[in-house]
């Protein structure tokens, strides 16, 4: 049970509405939210500070730039933000948020974290050709009804994580039917409390609607399956993973653009494992043939030994490949299997130690035989 | 089998246990197979995966880490943190089907020469069954 903020207003409209409210009241002194870029369906994510600017910001809106986590992390990597802000970011987004705090990247202080239950966003091509807003009452009649569209991120329609955790407030979205009517807040913290103290609207208490968050969740377990099954059908192994990544420019955009990846210099991008004419030609002597650039395995296999442990299953790394290759499947499927091994869920607590960077004395004690 | 298969072990074997290990090994004449590259290593904890991936990219059959057992690591945690990496490590290669018995994790101490040719020769004689790995001859890495 918690205190639940109920604004008689369709879902996004009321929470544009409570972000105005928070300015002007200067409860925050900055909004932190998706926000309408000219007159096309561009979105891009903005820190709002001028009340007058709230109308246009789009902070439901089903599709993600970037993952917000990486972007609050550039600004209070250094030091924490002076002055409070609220923050609209998606479960993911805020999962990410969470390991980049833990991993001194970033600082939540002074920060009110506003999320929601997801129902996904689209791949960001399906804002490239003008007829976004025609998807949107599609996303929203599946939202009410607990549905998995096809369309969305494929990581999206696999997502079991759809609840945000940590977070001041909760949206109510997911399998909520009067979201076209009403917005409901749900004041997880004190600090959600504080900012909904006095906004307009009705307070009462009420649970998440559990059911619908479970019918969901099995929908979305049900397409984790399939959609594993696509990358490792071919049985993966070394020629399925030379196959998958044949394509890779290595641009490496897929690390760009992972909120988890957050090295200044990245390890495959060093001297250390740069190819010399030495090492072609040693490739030349054994092979009598090398790729060129070589390292495409050792990069895709090599990012995953650092982050897939960590892996929030955004889906950005998929998302921005030039040569459509399944990513953010890959690694999601190889940190899952990670994240098990460990019974580590990545941002689910602030506390938990990364993986890496801690161990239990007793564990895994059969091994080193 | 290819009966004149050879394989390419790598071994990482930390300073304090596991090459004091190797040495007794050899200063008794006990009988290793030949197949091992010995890389010396300060402490298990060391190996960083990359060494390992590239190992087997370069060629590798099989890589081998050795180290002191959980509680003699000289550097007191290192072992520890190497067995999460480790473990970190074949479960990455078991998810992608890529053979994960070709990478090992033993621990020897100073005192086990004896221990250590077994582990060794185990080891060779397992990796020859497998036969060569097939990023040998893969042009596409
Ligand atoms: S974004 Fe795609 S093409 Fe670029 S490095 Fe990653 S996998 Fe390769
Ligand atoms: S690997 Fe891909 S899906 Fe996972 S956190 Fe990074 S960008 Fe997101
Ligand atoms: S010194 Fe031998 S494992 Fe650390």
């Amino acid at each position: 049970m918690s205190d639940v903020l109920k604004i008689k207003k369709p879902v996004e409209e009321g929470i544009t509405e409570f972000l105005k409210f928070l300015l002007e009241k200067n409860k925050v002194k900055g909004i932190f939210t998706l926000r309408k870029a000219g007159k096309t369906d561009s979105f891009s994510y903005s820190l709002i500070t001028d009340v007058e600017e709230i109308k246009n910001a789009a902070p439901l809106t089903p599709i993600m730039p970037a993952n917000a986590g990486q972007l609050l992390s550039s600004f209070t990597l250094e030091d924490a933000i002076k002055e409070p802000i609220a923050v609209v970011i998606r479960p993911c987004e805020l999962r990410a948020f969470v390991e980049l705090t833990k991993r001194t990247q970033a600082n939540m202080e002074n920060i009110y974290l506003i999320s929601s239950t997801c129902a996904g966003v689209f791949p960001l091509k399906s804002a490239q050709n003008g007829k976004f807003s025609q998807l949107l009452p599609k996303y929203w009649e599946a939202a009410k009804k607990s549905e998995v569209l096809a369309s969305l991120r494929p990581t999206c329609t696999a997502c079991e994580h759809f609840v945000p955790a940590l977070a001041d407030i909760t949206i109510s979205v997911v399998g909520n039917k009067n979201l076209t009517e009403e917005c409901s807040l749900h004041l997880n913290t004190s600090k959600g409390e504080e900012l909904a103290q006095g906004a307009p609207g009705n307070k009462t208490t009420e649970k998440l609607n559990d059911k619908e968050l479970a019918q969901l969740k099995e929908l979305r377990l049900k397409e984790r399956e399939k959609l594993f099954a696509s990358v490792n059908d071919k049985n993966l192994g070394l020629a399925g993973l030379v196959k998958t990544f044949a394509p890779c420019l290595s641009c490496h955009g897929c690390r760009q653009v992972c909120p988890i990846c957050f090295c200044t210099l990245c390890d495959f991008d060093s001297k250390t494992h740069e190819d010399t004419a030495s090492h072609y030609q040693s490739e030349l002597n054994q092979k009598g043939g090398a790729r060129v650039p070589s390292g495409t395995i050792f990069f895709h296999t090599g990012r995953m030994i650092h982050m897939a442990v960590s892996c929030v299953n955004c889906g950005m790394c998929s998302d921005v490949c030039p040569a459509d290759i399944p990513v953010a499947t890959l690694f999601s499927m190889v940190g899952e299997s990670l994240q098990k091994l460990f019974d580590y869920l990545p941002g689910r607590d602030l506390e938990e130690p990364a993986p890496s960077e801690t161990f239990i004395e007793n564990e895994f004690a059969g091994l080193g035989e | 089998m290819d009966k004149d298969f050879k394989p390419n072990i790598v071994g990482f074997l930390c300073n304090w246990c596991s090459y004091a290990g190797a040495d007794l090994a050899g200063s008794n004449k006990l009988e290793i197979k030949p197949f091992l590259s010995v890389v010396k290593v300060m402490c298990s904890s060391r190996v960083n995966s990359n060494l390992v991936l590239t190992s087997f990219l370069w060629g590798a059959d099989g890589v081998l880490i050795a180290g002191c057992h959980p509680g003699d690591c000289h550097y007191e945690k290192g072992n520890y943190y190497a067995r999460r990496r480790f473990a970190l490590l074949k479960k990455i290669m078991e998810s992608l089907n890529l053979e994960p018995q070709r990478l090992q994790l033993s621990w020897v101490s100073a005192s086990e020469g004896k221990r250590y040719a077994e582990v060794v020769n185990k080891f060779a004689e397992d990796i020859t069954k497998i036969g060569p790995s097939p990023f040998r001859k893969n042009q596409n890495l």
